[in-house]
């Protein structure tokens, strides 16, 4: 046997084990997604198990170095892993914006105290982290942001407005732009902190969505002291961390489709459409629409899986991870158009028991922001004329 | 396995794309299609493809070939579909080098040793109407004297019209059967039919042809599982070449971007073009992934290696489609001369497209197999 094949008999027989009931098996609610934190809910004994024993293991961050706490696995093993989880359905152990964003920014820019001090209790899913980009005058245009943090010695006075911050109502710390030098040009004037959300000054309100619900939060920061030691990368060299870890919030709702698992969409329409006689769904331009879906979600899939693996050959342009986060938020935005077409009438419910509180509608209507977070589909497209393609004037 | 070539195969790649560029560019196409070439293809150039070993790519080493594996035949199908290089590649050294490795009769001692030489061209029978349908074949092989008696209508058969041995597949009492046959032979009609691209096939009519029981590749009725594996080869490296012709299509528009001027302006300064220039970008990294994806499936020997030749083929053909037609729009006037090249890539496309099925019948192929 091969050191993979070991690996995977390994592996597989450590899931067998410690794979709790509760967690095999697709998603059914939000509430069984895992985010953990200081004040973290569980579904079910059984998640709870399932993210200390996987955070335990450093399975929650699988290519992180072991030493931060990750679980130094290299991206083949990794890929091991991921195909074994697949094989018993189990759901995410973890589902972390540290892991997703921070974390990789910190391996790249982090000092080595911050290394130590934040990247294990990520990887255990011991605190929540919310992200502190997007104001009310710096969508798109991401770097014109003016929350201020004056320099008071050792430590900074942060005033401003953030918006689109995801779960910050839930998150115990957040990674925040911060201007920094409002005399420099744009770019150049942005510092990158991280602060406890609990810190005096912080206040969070819920934005309620088309959905109903309130992923989404707007942030206020009244004199709110941040400490020196807190700063990532160089003063006033935040925008670099930023576009860093902006580049994995990209390949993050890019595989936004992918992570959601669910059933597939097909399976969803044969049981609200019923089969013809053939077996085939009774519903031939669905059922063609369905299956041009799945060619692009199977390539997309492939896709991604190359980005990785050029990422780990050091062959992959930065800009990349733009591909992937337009093509994967507008594949999942149409995956849930067709699932509403293949729901139907029961698709439409939007109070009821039967369609767990109108999960379908309430997910649709949550994936039209996925080309719009994280910077626009018109943004990643602008980002790969100029980057990738190298138009004149782009 | 990553999902990048290996140092080899892109020493490989390096060397396909640097002959093709030298021996056999667009303007070899064009001269072939312009002196009405009574072949329409090159046998020098395909004896080169011997000595060098492209012909031979997968043909084991004891017959006389490289012994690679599907990777390596698609990253010269690529290459192959960025010069538009008429070529028996596809028919001989893909196709039916497939058939017979995998066939074991004693025809491919006689055949493998010459398609990996580049000195001799064969041809694979199997489409009967205007799409293509293996599950569908009509012509019949019956049993007659010590052997079989074949008739039958095949058309699309890759340089069918040069060939020097035909594979022909027919239905016999035990099922799908492939036939050997000699293109000389008495009752085989065969009418070359000059396709939109310039390329060649033919249309071949069987009329009560004889042939020796040991005409048979294989087993009688065991047709096709022979030709699942050739197709599902097949359709990866013309997944191949489908990627290959729409990411050259697509380079020389962006250079025509960078250069050609409009209103005081280089076209590609306009947001509406580099938009879709970029959208294009994607869809061609997903055509790449998922082609490169079917051929290590099949090189691997996985189970859902047909489903993923099928998503390869179906993805590739539709973003090619998408590629040539942005390549032809964004030249304006001049996409629509035969002067430029962009309109070449255009019809080789269309013509890739239908070989061994098109998107539609790709995409069924996937509905199927996820049971909806």
């Amino acid at each position: 046997m091969s050191d993979l094949e070991v690996f995977r008999a390994e592996t597989r027989a450590w899931l067998e084990e410690n794979c709790p009931a509760e967690v095999r098996g697709p998603i059914k609610s939000e509430a069984e997604m895992i985010w953990g934190g200081r004040d973290a809910v569980f579904a079910t004994p059984g998640h709870k198990l399932w993210l200390e024993r996987m955070g335990a293991r450093g399975w929650t961050a699988p290519e992180w170095p072991a030493e931060y706490g990750g679980g130094g696995l290299s991206r083949e093993e990794a890929k091991v892993l991921a195909s074994e989880l697949r094989r018993i359905k189990a759901q995410p152990a973890l589902n972390s914006f540290g892991v997703w964003m921070l974390g990789p920014a910190l391996l790249a820019f982090g000092s080595e105290e911050q290394k130590k001090r934040f990247l294990p209790e990520i990887v255990r899913g011991e605190i929540r982290w919310c992200q502190g980009y997007s104001e009310p005058g710096a969508g798109s245009d991401l770097a014109s942001i003016q929350t201020k943090a004056e320099d008071r010695g050792d430590h900074w006075i942060v005033n401003g407005q953030k918006i689109w911050t995801s779960y910050a109502d839930k998150a115990d710390w957040i990674f925040c732009l911060v201007r920094t030098d409002p005399d420099a040009p744009k770019h150049l004037g942005i510092s990158f902190v991280l602060f406890d959300m609990r810190t005096p000054g912080v206040t969070t309100r819920p934005i309620t969505l088309i959905s109903g619900k309130s992923p989404f939060c707007e942030t206020f920061f009244d004199d709110v002291r941040v400490e020196k030691e807190n700063l990532v990368g160089t003063l006033n060299r935040g925008w670099d961390v930023a576009k860093h870890l902006l580049a994995h919030e990209r390949t993050m709702i890019g595989a936004m489709g992918e992570v959601a698992g669910g059933r597939p969409v097909g399976q969803v329409a044969l049981d609200a459409v019923g089969a013809a006689e053939d077996g085939r769904l009774d519903d031939p331009m669905l059922r063609a629409r369905i299956a041009d879906l799945e060619i692009d979600q199977a390539a997309f899939r492939l896709a991604m899986e190359r980005v990785g693996d050029q990422v780990k050959a050091k062959q992959a342009h930065p800009a990349i991870a733009s591909m992937l986060k337009y093509y994967g938020s507008e594949l999942n935005k149409r995956r849930h158009e067709l699932l509403m077409a293949a729901g139907g009438a029961d698709a439409l419910e939007w109070e009821s028991e039967r369609s767990r509180g109108g999960s379908a509608a309430r997910d649709w209507l949550r994936t039209k922001a996925n080309s719009i977070e994280g910077g626009t589909s018109e943004v990643q497209l602008n980002i790969i004329a100029k980057h990738l393609l190298q138009l004149p004037g782009a | 396995m990553p999902l990048i070539l290996t140092e080899e195969q892109t020493m490989l790649q390096e060397a396909a794309d640097g002959f093709l560029n030298d021996n056999a560019p667009i303007a070899h196409f064009r001269a072939l299609r312009d002196s009405h070439d009574a072949d329409g293809v090159s046998r020098d150039l395909w004896r080169a493809f011997g000595e060098m070993g492209f012909a031979g790519v997968i043909i084991p080493e004891a017959h006389g070939g490289l012994g690679l594996g599907a990777v390596e035949a698609g990253v010269i199908a690529e290459s192959l579909g960025r010069t538009l290089t008429p070529s028996p590649f596809m028919g001989s050294a893909i196709l039916s080098a497939k058939v017979l490795t995998d066939g074991g009769s004693e025809a491919q001692q006689t055949w493998l040793p010459k398609i990996a030489a580049g000195e001799a061209i064969l041809a694979l029978a199997v489409d009967e109407g205007a799409k293509h349908a293996p599950s569908r074949i009509n012509a019949r092989a019956e049993r007659a004297g010590n052997g079989f008696k074949l008739n039958g209508a095949k058309g699309f058969v890759l340089d069918g019209h040069v060939a020097d041995a035909l594979i022909v597949a027919a239905k016999a009492d035990e099922g799908t059967t492939l036939f050997l046959v000699d293109p000389k032979a008495a009752g085989v009609e065969i009418e070359r039919t000059i396709m939109v691209d310039g390329h060649n096939a033919a249309r071949i009519t069987l009329s009560d042809v004889a042939v020796d029981a040991d005409a048979v590749i294989g087993e009688v009725g065991g047709g096709e599982a022979l030709l699942d594996a050739a197709l599902t080869l097949g359709r990866a490296c013309a997944a191949s070449s489908l990627t290959g012709a729409g990411d050259q299509a697509f380079k020389v528009t962006l250079e025509y971007l960078r250069t050609r001027k409009q209103f005081g302006k280089l076209i590609g300064e306009f947001q509406a073009l580099q938009h879709r220039a970029a959208h294009l970008f994607t869809e061609l990294e997903l055509s790449r992934a998922a082609a490169l994806g079917a051929l290590q499936a099949i090189d691997a020997g996985r189970d859902d290696a047909a489903l993923a030749a099928s998503i390869a083929k179906a993805k590739a053909g539709r973003v090619a489609e998408l590629a040539v037609q942005e390549a032809v729009q964004m030249h304006g006037g001049v996409g629509m001369t035969d002067e430029f090249d962009v309109g070449l890539f255009m019809k080789r496309v269309r013509v890739l497209n239908e070989l061994l099925g098109d998107a539609g019948f790709h995409a069924e192929r996937l509905a199927q197999a996820q049971g909806f």
